[in-house]
């Protein structure tokens, strides 16, 4: 079953030098499951099309599907409504409450879809231990070390168990062992069969992904499947000498 | 260099001395490295291996009998091979280099399309490397050569991009 369908999706934005077309009339499915990385240089319009398949923006012109409800032609309710539910994000920035603790980050959107602060107590105790932070629950995101804020920002993306994960660049402000922390998060999530959209320049972290799709001035120039059979390291040995 | 000097004869026949210069002005600065009489050599060796023929051509006054060399059929045989497989399992510079100033040359394969099928290739090693990464503990010394491998990786494919903007410019040209 696919979680994302896209159809002929199109973004144009106004410029100096006249409309651009930031995302020009691409087509996706996304299956349960998958963890995709769209990648590109800066400005190629993959952070666009993150925005369109979360409802953060709205096309020009075709459509998107999320678990099979249209996403692009939705009222606001209904669209602020699939954000908290449905979609989980996590940006580079991390976009943590700097006055709430870690716990009360993970909380804040099962109490704003409804759930009973009870509930959303327990929801973040289990995911905090999850992402291997439940030692730091009571701690406010400037005592964290960067790894450990985007850890906390993963965990309350999957508060309200979204059918998706949109990552935007979620390890551009991390050095090599927090974006490895990271990575290996969004390792455990793909095995437990989330499914996962990331959005990144790193070619180190999009070669992690199941399927890698380039972008160039909005169009998609390659869509390939990584995750081949795995343990063949012999022949990476003799790579690069 | 086999290789290239068969993708040179490709487009068409040719002398030693011009086969050199072509080689020279395909690896730029790095050019000015290579031996004058390897291609001589070499031709001679493909010579043998029936992938070329030479006929002598008429000489002028000034310059004596030379010989042209052209492609058998063996020969383009073997160029469409070569251009057609992925470098592996360490994609030279060089020779990869070689290759996409060939394709364009002899117009036998898109230049922007080998860099494609090479990317694919290094993309599937990176992301071999960074299962293997990911799996071992932080601060590990095994996982500091996976880090080395994953590094020459990375950097192979900021190359690659490079090369498509070039070839893919010159395409438009």
């Amino acid at each position: 079953m696919n979680v994302l369908q896209v159809r002929d999706l199109t973004k144009r934005h106004g410029h100096k030098h006249g409309l651009v077309r930031a995302v020009d009339g691409v087509d996706l499915d996304v299956p349960a499951g998958q963890l995709l990385a769209v990648t590109g240089p800066s400005g190629c319009g993959k952070s666009t099309l993150l925005h369109l398949l979360g409802g953060l923006e709205r096309p020009t012109s075709g459509q998107v599907w999320l678990a099979g409800q249209r996403v692009d032609t939705a009222g606001e309710r209904a669209l602020a409504r699939l954000r908290r539910r449905s979609v989980g994000f996590v940006f580079q920035s991390f976009h943590l409450v700097e006055e709430l603790t870690a716990a009360e980050n993970v909380e804040l959107p099962v109490l704003l879809a409804g759930g009973s602060p009870r509930a959303a107590r327990r929801r973040a105790g289990q995911l905090l231990d999850q992402v291997g932070l439940a030692h730091r629950a009571r701690r406010q995101p400037w005592r964290l070390s960067g790894g450990e804020r985007q850890r906390v920002a993963v965990a309350r993306a999957l508060a309200n168990e979204p059918l998706v994960v949109l990552a935007d660049e979620p390890t551009g402000n991390l050095d090599t062992a927090a974006t490895n922390e990271v990575l290996r998060l969004f390792a455990d999530l793909r095995a437990m069969g989330q499914t996962v959209v990331l959005v990144t320049h790193d070619a180190r972290v999009a070669a992690t992904a199941d399927r890698l799709i380039s972008m160039r001035d909005g169009v998609f120039v390659d869509d390939a499947w990584l995750g081949g059979p795995a343990g063949r390291l012999g022949d990476l040995f003799a790579m690069g000498d | 260099m086999q290789d290239a000097i068969l993708a040179m004869l490709a487009k068409e026949p040719s002398h030693g001395y011009d086969l050199g210069l072509r080689l020279r002005r395909a690896l730029g600065p790095l050019g000015g490295s290579m031996n004058a009489g390897q291609v001589y050599v070499t031709l001679a060796r493909l010579e043998k291996a029936g992938l070329v023929v030479h006929e002598r051509s008429a000489g002028s006054p000034d310059r004596p009998d030379r010989k042209v060399y052209a492609l058998t059929d063996a020969g383009h045989e073997r160029v469409t091979a070569w251009l057609a497989e992925v470098n592996r399992p360490k994609p030279d510079l060089v020779e990869f280099h070689l290759k996409l100033a060939a394709a364009s040359a002899s117009r036998l394969a898109d230049p922007v399309e080998l860099v494609d099928v090479q990317r694919r290739e290094l993309l599937r090693r990176l992301a071999e490397a960074q299962r293997a990464v990911l799996a071992e503990p932080e601060g590990s010394t095994g996982g500091l050569l996976l880090e080395g491998v994953a590094l020459r990786l990375e950097a192979d494919l900021r190359w690659l991009e490079a090369c498509e903007r070039v070839w893919s410019r010159r395409a438009e040209a």
